[in-house]
């Protein structure tokens, strides 16, 4: 038995594939455990989402060449929220407002602010808080 | 005891030895003061954060034919034409024209004064809309063109309130989450938010403006600058700790540099949410080592700072003057604090991480011979206070 991992992914779904169940497969089909932090339709039918998948190696791997057949863009490192390096001035104001420590400051001596995608869920308070606009949110 | 002649003729030599206010304790713990004060000649200090009362005025030379702004916008921003025909003042904290400000609150504040600032210092070409009354020597009556920062004859950065020596801690007892100018603060004491560099902050380690005065050389936003008064509400008869440490806000630095000197990275604007816009500023302040009481209040540490905790929900929009409590901040920096037996988070709306760039920055232009301290040529009130305006009835 191999073990399992979990990887987040952000997928968009161009407009003809918005209305097929495809996280649905994902479950049903390659035993995969999801959870969706975030997801969007655009006015133009096009659909953003953000998502853990939780499962083997190869069912993950099945399961994203699967996707691929849909004309679905998978993105793996792009996550649904960026911080532009230049812009963060490392002030620290985001950090209590983040719910999970995705943004956290761990050297207390240069008190840099470290924003750490896998922990982000997306939930958006620091694109909202940020005085300098240097968290984005992809959709 | 050492001189600025002497200092400054070590730096020319390539002798100076320069320390950060962030290394400077350990350097004195490990030295002894007498020796440290023999052996050091400037400790760099540094602030990054907000600074709502900053500004710039520019020249922007003559159009074929004259006109004379009587009302201009820069991207949308307006600036002040109160001046001769082709200079401008522009406000850190003005809108973009058409922003919906507060209406729909919390308001986004996208762009304003502060964010056109650091886009001239990024040198982008910007849109200049002027229009004139028009006179026999200007008869131009509008104006449409575009124009970066190298277009300008001067762009002088004039800042009236700088560097504040400490600053409030803000907290929210109300029940409602308030939008302020120290960030969104949530109902119930749930966070705090706080803005110095602390340690090292300029005026915290001259605490009773020996070094620094009217004409200190500074390096503002990369620029070489300088002082050119105490900043607007400087308020240095205050309360102050044993070691001479101010426990509220007390004194500010009025300062100037020319913006074409400017880096981009430590000029950048600012957008607060529910408030509106400003400008965030890099500010390095070097303190030459001239005897051994200077070097001691050099090496205040974040644990002697105090600073007060004011309730922004009643006590501070009402002017009542009243204090939570005091915290120093080694506490704010550890990101929890304790206020009436519980726990409080607390965001910086101040970059530590910048401020140490920039004292580093400057030690390294001292190091290399490119920058030289100046002796003031006036010092600040060293007794000012701050008087309230007062709502009368015309007599």
């Amino acid at each position: 038995m191999s073990e399992t991992i979990t990887r987040k992914l952000m997928l968009y779904f161009p407009k003809c594939e918005c209305e097929k169940p495809i996280i649905y497969h994902l479950v049903k089909d390659y035993d995969l455990i999801v959870n969706i932090f975030r997801a969007k339709v655009t006015p133009e039918e096009e659909g953003y989402l953000v998502l853990d998948v939780t499962g083997t190696e190869e069912q993950i791997q099945a399961s994203i060449d699967f996707v691929k057949t849909f004309n679905v863009t998978v993105n793996f490192s792009g996550k649904g929220v960026t911080r532009d390096n230049d812009r963060c001035t490392h002030c620290g104001y985001c950090v209590p407002y983040c719910p999970t420590d995705a943004l956290i400051i761990t050297n207390g001596a240069t008190r840099e602010v470290i924003y750490n995608e896998d922990e982000c869920i997306e939930c958006l308070a620091c694109v909202r808080v940020c005085p300098f606009g240097a968290c984005t949110a992809a959709f | 005891m050492k001189t600025y002649e002497q200092i400054n003729g070590r730096i020319e030599s390539g002798k100076a030895v320069v320390l950060t206010a962030d290394e400077i304790m350990d350097y004195v713990d490990k030295k002894g003061l007498t020796a440290a004060a023999e052996e050091v000649d400037v400790v760099t200090t540094a602030t990054f954060g907000t600074m709502c009362s900053s500004g710039c005025f520019l020249n922007f030379g003559h159009s074929k034919p004259k006109i004379r702004m009587s009302e201009a916008w820069i991207a949308d921003v307006l600036v002040y034409t109160g001046i001769a025909a082709v200079d401008v003042y522009l406000g850190a904290t003005q809108l973009r024209h058409g922003d919906p400000a507060n209406m729909y609150p919390p308001g986004e504040f996208r762009y304003g004064g502060g964010h056109v600032i650091e886009d001239l210092v990024a040198g982008k070409k910007l849109q200049l809309f002027a229009l004139s009354y028009v006179t026999d020597c200007y008869p131009l009556r509008e104006i449409r063109t575009y124009f970066s920062i190298e277009d300008l004859n001067q762009a002088t950065m004039v800042n009236p309130r700088n560097c504040y020596q400490n600053y409030n801690v803000a907290i929210n007892c109300s029940d409602e989450t308030i939008y302020t100018y120290m960030g969104q603060l949530e109902a119930n004491q749930k966070n705090v938010n706080y803005s110095s560099a602390g340690q090292l902050s300029p005026l915290l380690n001259d605490p009773y403006y020996e070094t620094i005065g009217v004409g200190t050389r500074v390096w503002l936003a990369g620029a070489h600058g300088h002082v050119y008064s105490e900043g607007t509400q400087h308020a240095s008869g205050c309360e102050r700790t044993p070691g001479g440490v101010p426990t509220g806000g007390a004194g500010t630095l009025a300062m100037t540099a020319d913006m074409k000197q400017m880096r981009k990275e430590f000029v950048r604007g600012v957008s607060l949410r529910g408030y509106g816009v400003s400008l965030a500023l890099g500010i390095g302040v070097p303190i030459p080592i001239l005897n051994e009481d200077i070097l001691k209040r050099t090496c205040v540490r974040d644990r002697d700072i105090l600073a007060p905790v004011i309730d922004y929900g009643n006590d501070y929009p009402q002017n009542t003057g009243k204090t939570v409590c005091q915290v120093n901040y080694e506490q704010l920096r550890s990101g929890e604090i304790e206020i009436k037996g519980k726990k409080v988070q607390v965001g910086s709306m101040s970059s530590y991480y910048k401020a140490l760039e920039i004292a580093n920055l400057l030690a390294d232009e001292i190091r290399r011979g490119d920058f030289y301290l100046t002796r003031p040529i006036a010092a600040m009130p060293k007794d000012s206070g701050m008087k309230p305006l007062l709502k009368r009835e015309q007599e």
